[in-house]
């Protein structure tokens, strides 16, 4: 009889999907308690906004898009980086600031990109990147392309104007979009029903004659089964849509925030016990995957987290002499040569300097 | 720090073999935009009523014929959602240019511009572009009231990561527009109501394009510096007529064209020439262009100035209604020709 390897990866394909997918999702929760630790001991700087407790919806829709697919979320958006398969090493090393990070340093937090993996950023302002998305699903179709863009939002933007303007503009215009909002039931500190007229937020959509609808959050499969209907639709009929998945975040807003003054601890104990990590194993051990070699995948994960963690210490800060690099393209040098320092008539503590124009 | 030994603009070809032709500002406008069509796929107008309704100020009259809904977009009023949809465009490499129908309207799209779109290339650290052409008239005039009539102008060239630029020409309206369009960063395009129907002479060779971050002579003289753009260029040249003709004195007039990059070198050598200087904006001047033209003066040509350097601009209220209020309100000739006249020291 020959002997099983408990440590190998499962065969059947689809216990094998949710294996890699626990895979990122305890990917996720160990990166983001290394944040949170990295930050308390002020290696990283800014807000830091951890998606703990996020993990099922946030990889259950990323598992859905294709390669071609593009990604645009808000700024709690370490999970989706590392989802969407950024290295984590470039994900921490953005936090600490360093040269190797997906932005350089230039970002932070708030501002993780890929562009090679069709992640568009990583952005700040509530609502703001809803735009964004819907200006790119309109590029896709102008250019006759068969992809579609996944827009991730908080429960929080759905009350800001950019909202309304961008679920408008996608359905009378018949963009490929899906419009993802994480219902973590709280914006900030303020719980939806104490915000939102209809908490019901996928209903929303009904307004735009935009399909709507609302999963378990926490239910890997049923977000990934959602999100692939939802953007094989945007893809194939140009149908925009939104799709709610209503979740929990176990830590406060930001790590500055205990998240207590809000919310009991006996609310997120509750929440705690369907946590999305657990349920997630026991399903996969429910279909014979072994004890032993989850272990070791928690392992490797762990693993791959202090790597990422002493990859960031290890990496430089950006050279101070390049301060402007990147804010204008290549070519501008010569455009602000008439205004910046150095030239005849500049001041010298007006800052141009340090790339300008690369 | 002196001005002295400081070359003015370099000249730049207003005009070649290909001809030029007699054209109002928005004919200008909207033969850059037919040019840049044809010349690149990417380039797509949307805005407000910019295709069947010709366009509200009629700057993109047939140009739906042309191209088509598709590269000629009308959209609902929400200037924030399509302004965005303009910057994601912009980010796969498109080449949009949004139109706003009038600078008053951008204010609802601020955190597209000032937040978004200007942020890209240094907060991704230059790994995406947004390479998106806003064009928007500014301007006050014809009793259209506080909402109406208003110029922001120095908001949004006070913002890195943006370029703004605003013709007072045709020439410079074709000019400046292409050089926005081909430019691959977010660039502000600030056109001007009253100028909508002014006419010159513009060169039709596609490729004569306006350099961004570069100011012109538009007129040359030796006692006093005016500095200006947009409308303000096209009032201050008729006050240095009127002046040269009344007090025989000779004022040059820098029109300024960008205002990020701002041509401060081209500013202060004519500075360091007349030892005087006025500055003019539509705008109110408080934290105004004015006010940064007026830093850059006294830095740069401290040891220069015989006068104590003077600004005209709106006045600081919102725009009243009745004619004869919002007059007194407007940085009209006669009140440029006062200031002009105080600097000269000719104020009677």
């Amino acid at each position: 009889m020959a002997t099983i390897d408990t440590t190998a990866a499962p065969v059947d394909p689809d216990v094998a999907d949710v294996y890699e997918h626990y895979r990122t999702m305890f990917l996720i929760r160990r990166f983001e308690e290394a944040a949170e630790r990295q930050y308390k001991a002020a290696r990283i700087g800014g807000y830091c906004h951890l998606s703990s407790g996020q993990e099922a919806a946030t990889v259950g829709a990323v598992a859905a898009m294709e390669d071609e697919d593009l990604l645009v979320t808000g700024y709690r958006s370490h999970g989706f980086a590392l989802a969407r398969g950024v290295p984590p090493e470039a994900v921490m090393a953005e936090l600490f600031g360093r040269t190797h990070g997906c932005a350089h340093g230039r970002g932070g937090s708030m501002h993780l990109l890929d562009v090679s993996r069709g992640y568009y950023g990583g952005w700040g302002i509530v609502g703001g990147q809803l735009p964004i998305a819907t200006g790119m699903a309109l590029s896709l179709v102008r250019r006759g392309a068969r992809q579609a863009v996944v827009c991730e939002l908080g429960d929080g933007a759905v009350n800001m104007g950019a909202w309304h303007e961008s679920l408008n503009l996608a359905a009378v215009w018949e963009l490929p979009v899906v419009f993802l909002v994480i219902n973590n039931l709280y914006g900030m500190g303020t719980a939806v029903e104490r915000a939102s007229a209809e908490p019901d937020l996928f209903k929303r959509a009904a307004a735009y004659r935009m399909e709507g609808e609302r999963v378990n959050g926490d239910d890997l499969e049923e977000v990934e089964a959602a999100t692939s209907r939802l953007l094989e639709r945007a893809r194939e009929a140009r149908r925009p849509a939104v799709l709610e998945a209503v979740t929990y975040r176990f830590r406060g807003h930001s790590v500055a925030d205990a998240g207590l003054a809000y919310r009991t601890r006996d609310e997120i104990d509750e929440h705690r016990h369907h946590d999305p990590l657990a349920q997630t194993r026991e399903l996969l051990e429910a279909r014979g995957v072994p004890a032993e070699g989850l272990d070791a995948l928690e392992h490797e994960v762990e693993d791959q987290v202090e790597r990422a963690v002493a990859f960031a210490e290890a990496d430089a800060p950006p050279p101070v002499d390049r301060l402007a690099a990147g804010m204008y393209a290549q070519g501008s040098e010569e455009q602000f040569e008439r205004m910046r320092p150095g030239a005849p008539f500049g001041e010298a503590e007006l800052v141009f300097a340090g790339g300008l124009g690369e | 720090m002196s001005g002295s030994g400081v070359a003015v603009a370099p000249a730049v070809a207003t005009t070649d073999a290909a001809g030029a032709e007699t054209m109002t500002y928005r004919e200008a406008l909207r033969l850059a935009m037919r040019q840049e069509m044809e010349r690149d796929e990417r380039v797509f107008v949307m805005g407000e009523e910019v295709g069947l309704f010709d366009g509200s100020y009629k700057v993109t009259a047939g140009l739906m014929d042309e191209f088509g809904p598709d590269r000629v977009r009308d959209t609902p009023i929400s200037e924030e959602g399509f302004l965005g949809a303009g910057v994601g465009a912009a980010m796969l490499g498109e080449r949009p240019i949004v139109e706003i129908m009038t600078l008053n309207f951008l204010l609802v799209a601020m955190d597209q511009v000032v937040n978004h779109a200007a942020k890209i290339g240094a907060m991704f650290g230059g790994e995406v572009r947004c390479p998106m052409v806003i064009r928007t008239p500014n301007g006050a005039g014809n009793q259209l009231t506080a909402q109406h009539s208003q110029s922001f102008d120095g908001w949004f060239a006070g913002t890195p990561g943006l370029k703004v630029v605003a013709p007072a020409t045709p020439a410079d309206a074709k000019g400046l527009l292409k050089a926005a369009i081909r430019d691959d960063d977010p660039v502000l395009v600030i056109e001007n109501l009253p100028i909508y129907k002014e006419k010159g002479e513009v060169p039709v060779n596609p490729e004569l394009l306006t350099p961004i971050g570069l100011a012109a002579v538009a007129r040359e003289g030796s006692d006093l510096t005016i500095v200006s753009h947009s409308f303000a260029t096209v009032r201050s040249l008729k006050v240095a007529e009127k002046i040269e003709a009344e007090h025989g004195v000779r004022i040059e007039v820098v029109d300024l064209r960008s205002l990020r990059p701002l041509d401060v070198e081209t500013v202060a050598a004519s500075v360091a020439k007349t030892n005087r200087a006025l500055c003019v904006e539509e705008g109110w001047p408080s934290y105004g262009v004015t006010a940064e033209l007026v830093a850059r003066i006294q830095h740069a040509c401290f040891d220069d100035l015989d006068a104590p350097v003077e600004r005209v601009g709106m006045a600081e209220v919102p725009l009243p209604y009745a004619k004869e209020l919002e007059l007194a309100a407007m940085p009209t000739e006669d009140r440029i020709e006062r200031a002009a006249l105080r600097v000269l020291d000719l104020a009677a």
